[in-house]
């Protein structure tokens, strides 16, 4: 904002507020919950009806385009979810600046290994004849 | 952060317990614990696609006692999550504050938590043998 702006700067501030960010951790929280609401029940009920499958069958079954999808869909939102979940509660309670942007980078990390991991194994069975 | 001289607010040991309180707590612990429980998601998807060997001993891993139990606990976990977490949604969209309905809320979350957990081990148990 240059000193000409006529604007007062609470109108820059108002809808970021003291966090620089906004709400949108906050929304995206909402909105990966509101999703996995869906996903996560089908996720159990998919598992369930897997209860005693054997390889063939889990196979099968994950290869099959709509339970492929909707299982990357799954993961892909679950780890979203966590990553912003477990960013409230280190910053939270974890202090120490270091650690805290440390272990924030490390769940970062660890979370896009896991799902990235996870989507090359959905599309290895799906792609897999 | 600690060094500060400013009072702090007062901390959870000088509240009475509540049940609302409790909920809150276990929500995070509960989400921090899913989140550990991630890694059998990934690694079930991981041995399904190294085949049939590879899941086998997947299953055998999870189908041991220890992993019957820890399978339980995260069933519940993740039970209880999706109960609160509805809860949460719906508070969000501003209903349900009022204190006696925030507390009526807290003990469905944790009876909701309970059943589903329940029907599902229910539904484990009398299909037969161990996953």
């Amino acid at each position: 904002m240059t000193a000409r702006d006529p604007r007062n700067p609470l109108k820059t501030a108002r809808g970021l507020g003291s966090s620089h960010s906004g709400v949108g951790h906050w929304w995206t929280q909402r909105v990966t919950a509101a999703a996995l609401v869906l996903l996560g029940v089908w996720f159990v009920a998919t598992v369930l009806c897997l209860l005693h499958a054997d390889y063939a069958t889990a196979h099968a079954a994950v290869a099959r385009p709509w339970n492929a999808l909707l299982l990357i869909a799954f993961v892909l939102t679950m780890f979203w979810h966590a990553v912003l979940g477990l960013q409230v509660v280190v910053e939270d309670y974890v202090h120490t600046r270091w650690k805290e942007v440390v272990l924030l980078v490390a769940i970062k990390f660890l979370a896009v290994l896991g799902a990235l991991a996870s989507v090359l194994a959905v599309l290895r069975i799906a792609l897999t004849p | 952060m600690a060094d500060t001289q400013r009072p702090l607010s007062p901390h959870l040991q000088i509240y009475k317990r509540q049940v609302q309180m409790m909920t809150s707590i276990v929500h995070r612990a509960t989400g921090i614990a899913l989140a550990v429980g991630s890694v059998v998601v990934v690694a079930g998807l991981l041995h399904l696609a190294a085949g049939e060997d590879s899941f086998d001993h997947f299953r055998g891993i999870i189908g041991s006692p220890v992993g019957m139990i820890l399978l339980f606990g995260w069933s519940w976990a993740l039970f209880y999550h999706l109960c609160n977490g509805i809860r949460h949604l719906i508070q969000d969209a501003g209903a349900g504050y009022a204190i006696p309905q925030f507390v009526r809320s807290s003990w469905l979350s944790i009876a909701g938590s309970i059943v589903l957990t329940v029907l599902v081990w229910a539904y484990v148990l009398t299909a037969g043998g161990a996953a």
